[in-house]
């Protein structure tokens, strides 16, 4: 484990720190040929899975974000409970009166059993609450790891070995008994039990919950990378030049790790999605109001014996969300380092 | 060997120390009154002095602590509640039960999925994945790749759902899910267990197909591979005795953590199927705000995975000759 395992190719490091360079400082003298940055984007055209599963990934996120105006043109929104306020949309027992979860012309994809909110609005809003948390946790896990990374990877000694053994406490706690048992603690802690409990506070506690067990191993990947840069000459010559260790890191050592930090987190957030939606699932997630997929298929599970479309859209649309996700992490990893073998 | 097993299992003492030492600070110590929390949702003045006082809660933190780890090796006495030997890891206020016998009562339901499906996901995702390998670029190769890809994709909270309707509901071909001992009922046991195995093992099939595809791959295409071909060895020994050999031991690593993780509970899967597991009663915990269970699955579930990494390290050198446990 100390070993510091094998780092990406030299002409692989040093071209993203050139592409980066280069589109930092338009001024610079012109690169004859394609610069790295360039050749990466024409790798990842040619792949056409990636290409596809980009597309979708950036359907979602336009759904996503356009949510409010889907919303309005849709002319229905994500909480109001249709199928209560109009009795002949619902039977007595709470079930959609049309066939196949009283899809219609009125409300595309059916309505929800017992409530009667529409699957449509649940479903676009539902894409904003995993999203949110999943590019947060990414962004705060992609931090943490590049900072305790670097840390324990360029200063070493006793540094490097707290880190590192705290990382080995980490990955030995079972995440996904941690994860369920920390939301109360989390919540517990960032508002008193006496106050009323305000919107952001599943988002913030569930954020906080995932970022808390998911850096580890961004941060062993980049303690492993920084550790074979620093005995490079280039650093070497920094530091012979007088360059305070700040400067080393972040314009000598930064430049050189984007691309397991991007290939990471790429694959990363789909990982944080299902987690998210796992968390929902077992109930210790988002909370009613906000909509939410892992909720959505809870519930669905309650129906199985009636009526399968309520678990379809949910369950269809997650698994194809996941999936793109996935694909387009594979291919940003085939762009960066076409050298990998999969 | 010895020395190696003699010094990782301190390693592992000492890290299940300070896991347990978190785990307490975080379940005890950080919230506001604990023995509010130990004491459930129905709460009378009465149960909650009696715990406030048999929890120790006017001691020190690090005492309470000891009380606690102390009690696992020697037991302890919870007055009314009785007496719990060791190895205890508490009294549970809200199911008023000795948390080890919990622990116990549960354990089989979890060892039985776990070994259900280890089984089934072993055998076709080594199986598809040298296959998948040795028919490289053909056919065969693309089917087992992307179907893998999808498989790996999907959630067993979607899965399972979907597999309950397909197989349950809609047309009665399979039982529905649940736990019988196999000492009582071998055949119950097997066909109760029958759609959680499949639902879990159809994921976890999936990563272990594109796991041994790629380092059988990898393994192909190393020079003492070469070599066996060029000294005229015949393809399915090269194959099976050569390759395989090399790629076993990446396998066998992630196979142990993931044992260990499996047996500390499958949440998602053991709550889908409604399965009084581990994984059930941890979910059960946090919803009953039962501190002190939450304290023992924890505990369980990590040293399932501390011990399985230990017993991974060892195989590992019994299978590649070029590791030395020093």
């Amino acid at each position: 484990m100390t070993n510091p395992t094998q780092a990406p190719t030299e002409a692989d490091t040093l071209g993203t720190a050139d592409a980066l360079s280069q589109t930092e400082t338009p001024s610079a003298p012109v690169f004859r040929g394609l610069s790295p940055g360039k050749l990466m984007w024409r790798r990842f055209l040619r792949d056409r899975t990636g290409v596809i599963s980009a597309v979708i990934v950036a359907i979602f996120l336009l759904i996503a974000i356009c949510a409010p105006l889907i919303s309005m043109l849709y002319g229905k929104d994500a909480t109001t409970t249709y199928g209560q306020n109009d009795p002949t949309l619902l039977t007595d027992s709470g079930l959609p009166t049309g066939a196949n979860g009283g899809m219609s012309g009125d409300f595309w994809f059916g309505l929800e059993p017992g409530l009667g909110r529409d699957i449509f609005m649940q479903l676009v809003y539902g894409i904003r609450t995993s999203l949110i948390i999943a590019v947060a946790t990414s962004v705060i896990t992609t931090v943490l790891g590049v900072a305790f990374g670097i840390a324990s990877g360029y200063l070493g000694g006793k540094t490097d070995y707290f880190i590192g053994r705290a990382i080995d406490v980490l990955m030995s706690f079972p995440s996904q008994i941690f994860l369920i048992a920390a939301m109360p603690i989390v919540t517990s802690l960032l508002v008193p039990a006496d106050q009323n409990p305000p919107g952001w506070l599943p988002f913030v506690a569930v954020t906080l919950v995932l970022s808390l067990l998911g850096w580890m191993s961004l941060s062993r990947i980049l303690r492993a990378t920084t550790l074979s840069l620093r005995e490079r000459e280039f650093v070497e010559a920094a530091k012979v030049t007088g360059a305070s260790p700040a400067r080393i890191i972040f314009k000598e050592l930064l430049p050189n790790l984007w691309t397991p930090i991007l290939v990471q987190s790429t694959l990363a957030l789909p990982a944080f999605v299902t987690a998210e939606a796992g968390l929902s699932y077992l109930g210790v997630g988002v909370t009613e109001p906000t909509p939410d997929w892992g909720r959505m298929i809870a519930n669905s599970a309650n129906y199985l014996r009636t009526d399968i479309t309520f678990l379809l859209f949910p369950g269809l649309a997650m698994v194809i969300f996941v999936l793109a996700f996935n694909l387009l992490g594979d291919s940003v990893r085939d762009a960066f380092d076409p050298k990998t073998k999969r | 060997m010895l020395r190696f097993l003699v010094r990782r299992s301190l390693g592992a003492l000492v890290i299940l120390l300070i896991i347990s030492m978190v785990t307490f600070a975080l379940f005890f110590a950080i919230p506001a009154d604990p023995a509010r929390l130990s004491c459930g949702k129905v709460c009378t003045p009465e149960n909650l002095a009696l715990i406030r006082h048999s929890m120790q809660l006017d001691q020190p933190v690090p005492l309470q602590f000891w009380h606690w780890f102390s009690g696992i090796f020697t037991g302890r006495d919870f007055g009314g509640a009785g007496y719990c030997n060791a190895p205890c890891f508490g009294y549970s206020y809200v199911k008023q039960e000795m948390i080890t016998n919990t622990l116990i009562d549960r354990f089989p339901t979890t060892l039985s999925l776990t070994v259900g499906s280890a089984v089934i996901f072993l055998i076709f995702g080594i199986g598809t994945g040298m296959l998948a390998a040795n028919k490289q670029g053909k056919p065969a190769d693309k089917i087992a790749s992307s179907a893998s890809l999808i498989a790996s994709s999907l959630q067993i909270y979607v899965a399972g759902p979907l597999a309950l309707w397909a197989l349950v509901y809609s047309t009665n071909w399979l039982q529905l899910p649940a736990y019988v001992p196999i000492t009582q009922d071998p055949i119950g046991w097997f066909t109760g267990l029958l759609v959680p195995w499949l639902v879990l093992s159809l994921i976890w099939t999936a990563n272990y197909t594109r796991m041994t595809r790629s380092s059988m791959v990898e393994q192909l295409s190393e020079d003492y591979v070469r070599t066996a071909r060029a000294k005229g060895m015949s393809g399915r020994s090269v194959f099976l005795r050569y390759a395989w050999r090399g790629a076993m031991g990446t396998i066998v690593t992630v196979f142990g953590i993931d044992l260990g993780v499996l047996l500390g509970g499958a949440i998602i899967t053991e709550n889908t199927f409604g399965l009084q597991g581990l994984g059930q009663l941890s979910i059960d915990s946090i919803r009953q705000s039962d501190l002190s269970m939450m304290v023992g699955v924890t505990m369980v579930a990590a040293t399932l995975i501390v011990v399985s990494n230990i017993v991974v390290d060892a195989a590992y050198a019994l299978i590649d000759p070029r590791i030395r446990l020093a």
